[in-house]
This record gives structure tokens, sequence and C-alpha cells, in this order.
């Protein structure tokens, strides 16, 4: 479909970046290699990138600088998850991520520690579980538009409270669901994009970055890789204002809460204020700066490495004006996308404009 | 065929269609095991929990104290200068009250999982998971102290430590 849309065939790619989370998903070892065919790789320069739920952002930072460096004209990027070949359920894969010696024994999971890290955001800023609920309403109802959402619906802040306790204060509508997925993006050169399109969609600024793997030496409240690999990305986007400069943001939501969380790491707001804008609607599709316009991971679904890549989808489509009726108004100029993952401790970041 | 693959194809596996048969599915034990090296900080914390004392290390560069104790500090990217004996008491950080276990099974009894921030430490937390406490007297700043496994039967693991328990208000 990407190569398609731009009206190219795969002898016009001159390298493949492949994103994909881990194995343990497909139990297929290095399946990187195993799918190079489906990505459109044999006999081309390929590989693949693994930052954990931050993969599907890192992919396309991975295939900017590939054609960046001067080295490729063109990098054709694909992201993929299958996570339904994980039984009896691809939550079990991750035991294996935790330090072996001192938090695997202890038989956790990443629900546990999301769940953790959404009650300390809480506690700090004095914010509820009423609050970050609305978050799913939106990204939920959002997906009403998206024709590959697994998840879309119309639900009330009372659904989300009254769903079933996973691990509190995680419930069942407050996390995305396991998802199959893909998506696929053509990064060209300059002029190289202004031979295949008169719309190019920029990619204005990158950045990525991870924490300490020590998770106890970190207080989860904050994001603050999150706001350094933001900080890379706006400072080579020339952005100083990101509040008031980016018109769309598609920040990583695979919890209500990280929509939250991760949109204070992007410094769309100061600390422990996410909140209020959500309240004040400020974030809604036709609000001063959507997020999640897409439905996002709660809505479109959450296949993990290709979620991020969904949302950098998302922002091309609404910057050229081609997001059907999730177009959000007023000719929206740039946005920010962001993933996030690993331990707890990545953060990946694009900024793309026109 | 070209019809079979409409414009979003993707068919989501369940776990009935392995039960019926309907799809290929693999099961293996591949029988393999692994041991890790601790190295010295890790080898060390280990040990200690097994005398029932939680131990870190501490970095006098940038002062601070490292737990689980490491060998090198991340920050200062030097080696550490030496170990520092903490209380088996601390401070419950962040929680969570788990009705699913690491493989998303729904339990009925919850288990809690705790960050806590260990007493003598300066607020560096480690995973555990408190015990014979209601659900419902969980909070953060919640004081808890170490249970221990009777000492025939510990093993130099994290779980030498059986659960933490709430020290009573005050």
């Amino acid at each position: 479909m990407a190569l398609d849309s731009c009206g190219m065939t795969l002898d016009g790619i001159d390298c493949v970046v492949m994103g994909t989370a881990p194995d343990a998903f497909d139990m297929i070892h290095m399946k990187g290699e195993n799918l190079i065919d489906g990505a459109g790789a044999w006999r081309k320069p390929y590989m693949r990138g693994f930052v954990g739920g931050g993969t599907g952002v890192f992919v396309v930072d991975q295939g900017w600088y590939h054609v960046a460096s001067g080295l490729f004209d063109t990098c054709l990027v694909v992201a993929e998850e299958k996570m339904s070949s994980c039984l009896p359920h691809p939550q079990g894969a991750f035991i294996t991520i935790w330090d072996q010696f001192t938090e695997s024994p202890l038989g956790p999971s990443l629900l546990w520690m999301f769940a953790m890290e959404m009650t300390r955001y809480m506690h700090v800023h004095g914010i509820t579980e009423r609050e970050i609920a609305m978050v799913s309403v939106k990204n939920k109802k959002n997906a009403m538009d998206h024709p590959a959402a697994q998840l879309p619906a119309e639900i009330t802040v009372e659904d989300v409270l009254n769903s079933e306790v996973m691990a509190w204060p995680v419930k069942r509508l407050d996390v995305s669901p396991s998802s199959d997925g893909a998506v696929a993006l053509v990064l060209a050169a300059e002029p190289a994009a202004k031979r295949i399109t008169d719309k190019p969609v920029w990619i204005e600024g990158v950045g990525w970055c991870l924490d300490t793997f020590y998770i106890g030496h970190r207080d989860l409240y904050y994001p603050r890789y999150v706001e350094y690999a933001a900080r890379q990305a706006y400072e080579m986007a020339g952005i100083n204002e990101p509040s008031k400069e980016i018109d769309i943001a598609e920040p990583y939501d695979p919890f209500d809460y990280k929509e939250l969380h991760n949109a204070e790491g992007l410094l769309l707001c100061g600390k422990g204020e996410a909140p209020k804008l959500l309240a004040d609607g400020v974030t809604q599709r036709t609000g001063r700066q959507p997020w999640c316009p897409s439905g996002g991971a709660l809505g479109v679904g959450n296949a993990i490495a290709a979620t991020g890549t969904m949302k950098v989808a998302e922002l091309f489509w609404q910057l050229r004006g081609e997001a059907g009726k999730r177009q959000v108004p007023g000719k929206p100029r740039r946005g920010v996308a962001q993933a996030w993952g690993d331990e707890l401790q990545v953060g990946t970041v694009i900024v793309v404009g026109i | 065929m070209r019809n079979e693959v409409g414009e979003l194809p993707g068919v989501p596996l369940t776990e009935k269609d392995v039960l019926h048969k309907k799809v290929l599915s693999t099961e293996w034990d591949p029988k393999l095991k692994w041991a890790w090296d601790t190295g010295i900080g890790y080898g060390r914390y280990l040990n200690e929990l097994k005398k029932g004392r939680i131990v870190g290390s501490k970095c006098n560069k940038c002062k601070r104290v490292l737990l689980p104790a490491r060998a090198f500090c991340e920050l200062c990217f030097r080696q550490v200068d030496e170990w520092v004996h903490l209380k088996d008491t601390g401070t419950v950080n962040t929680f969570s009250i788990a009705y699913t276990d690491w493989v998303a099974r729904r339990i009925k009894e919850p288990r809690i999982p705790a960050m806590i921030e260990i007493d003598g430490s300066g607020g560096v937390a480690i995973l555990h998971l408190l015990g014979a406490v209601d659900p419902k007297q969980v909070r953060v700043g919640l004081r808890v102290k170490a249970v221990w496994k009777p000492e025939s039967q510990r093993e130099g693991a994290i779980t030498d430590i059986l659960h933490w328990l709430p020290m009573g208000e005050g």
C-alpha cells in the first residue's frame, strides 16, 4: 500500500529498515531475518531495529539517518507485530525482560510495572482514575473513524471505571489490546522526494533516549528520557515552544495514563498538567492541539513495534489533508509522534512537517 | 488468490483455533538451561540476602548508594568504592494490587508488587511484594519491613525475602 500510494515499486527502494519487537512473541529467534522477504528487502541493505515498544518510532528515525547520511536516496520502513501467535497470552513473553536475579524470580508482568508507574503518577500530582479514564473514551471514539481499528468504541468514563481490575489502578478499559498489525512508510531524500510527490511531508527532527536499566533509581512519576529524546528532536526541528508550535501530537498510549505521562515528557504541557488539557477539550480532535486523533493504541490497537509507525503514518495523512473522517481541522502543519517501552526506559520521538 | 487478500488482510489467532487444531501450532520444550555469572556486585548482594541482610554499593564520586549492589556506577562510569549495609525496612514508593499473574491469568487473591525505598539508601527502591496485608491498607508512604525465609531455606536469591509487612502506623 505504501509503495502503491507513491507510485513506486521495490526497484526504487535502496534499503529497508524493519521494526519488530520481542522474538518471544513468535518464538522465531532472529525474526528480522525471517521477515526479510515480506518486507521487500531481499538482496538489499537491510536492518532490523528494536527498542521494545519504542521501536515503531525508532525505525522511522533509523530510516531517516539511512537517508540523511547520504548513503541511500530511498528507504522503505516496515514495522510489524503479530501477538496472537503467543498463547495463552503474549504477556508471558515478557517474563525474561526483567533483571534475571532480582526481578524475574518475583513473577512480574508488564501490567504490574505499568500499574505501579500509574500509581506513582497519580500520587505525585494528585490525579484521579476518573481524570485518566477520559483518555480511553477519547481515543476509542477517535478510532471509530480509522479503517484498521481493532477496538473502536463509544464508551463512557463510568464504563472505564467499572471495567474489570487487571492490576489496580489499571482496569480492562485503561489498557490497549494485544494486536496484530503492520505499517509501512517510504522515506526519500529531498531530490528524490520531489520527483515522487508534489506533497512531501518532511522529517524535521528525530530523537531517542534510554534511561538506566535499574528501575529503582528512577522516579516513575515522570519519563525524563522522553523529555531528552523530545529535546533532541525539537532542537533539530527548531522548535522552542512545543505546546504552541506543534499542531498534532501522537504520544504513545498503550495505557490511558501513558498518553498524559508521555505528553508531559514531550513538553506539550507542564508536569501534572496533562489531565487539565484533556478535561478542557484541548486534546480532542477538534481542540487546539489534538492528541491521538488516529485513535491511538487504545482504539486502533497496539501491535507493539507497528504502533509508533502507525502514529507517524497518521501524521503523514493529517498533514497532507488526507485523513478523511479523522481529519483535524485548521490545516495542521506540524506534528510529533512518540513511542515508549523497553523496561519503562525508552523514548523515541519524531517531528514531521509540511 | 488475489481476491483472498483484501485491502486490510490479517487474521488473529485465538486459543480455540489451537485447541480445535484449526491452525498449525508448536509446543516445544527446548530443555535448555542458563547459568549466569552474578559478577562481583550482584554476587555479594545475593550472598548477603542469604544471611538476611541487604547490601548496596557506594560510589564516592556521586555519593549514590547503588541497589541492588553493583560493581560499577553507571552515572560516573567508574568502579564503586565500598559496600554499604542497609536496613531491611523501607517505604512504599508505589504499588499495584494485581489480579493478574505474569502470563495475564486471573488470580483470586491479589499479589501486591511494590517499589520499596530501602532505609539508608537515599531513596533507592527495589521491586518486591507486600504480603499478609489488607489491600485497602496499602498506600504510597507505607512503612514496611522484610519477612525473611528461615535461614535453612535461604539460597542466595531475591526470594529469600518472602515478602514485606507493614510496620504499623507511626
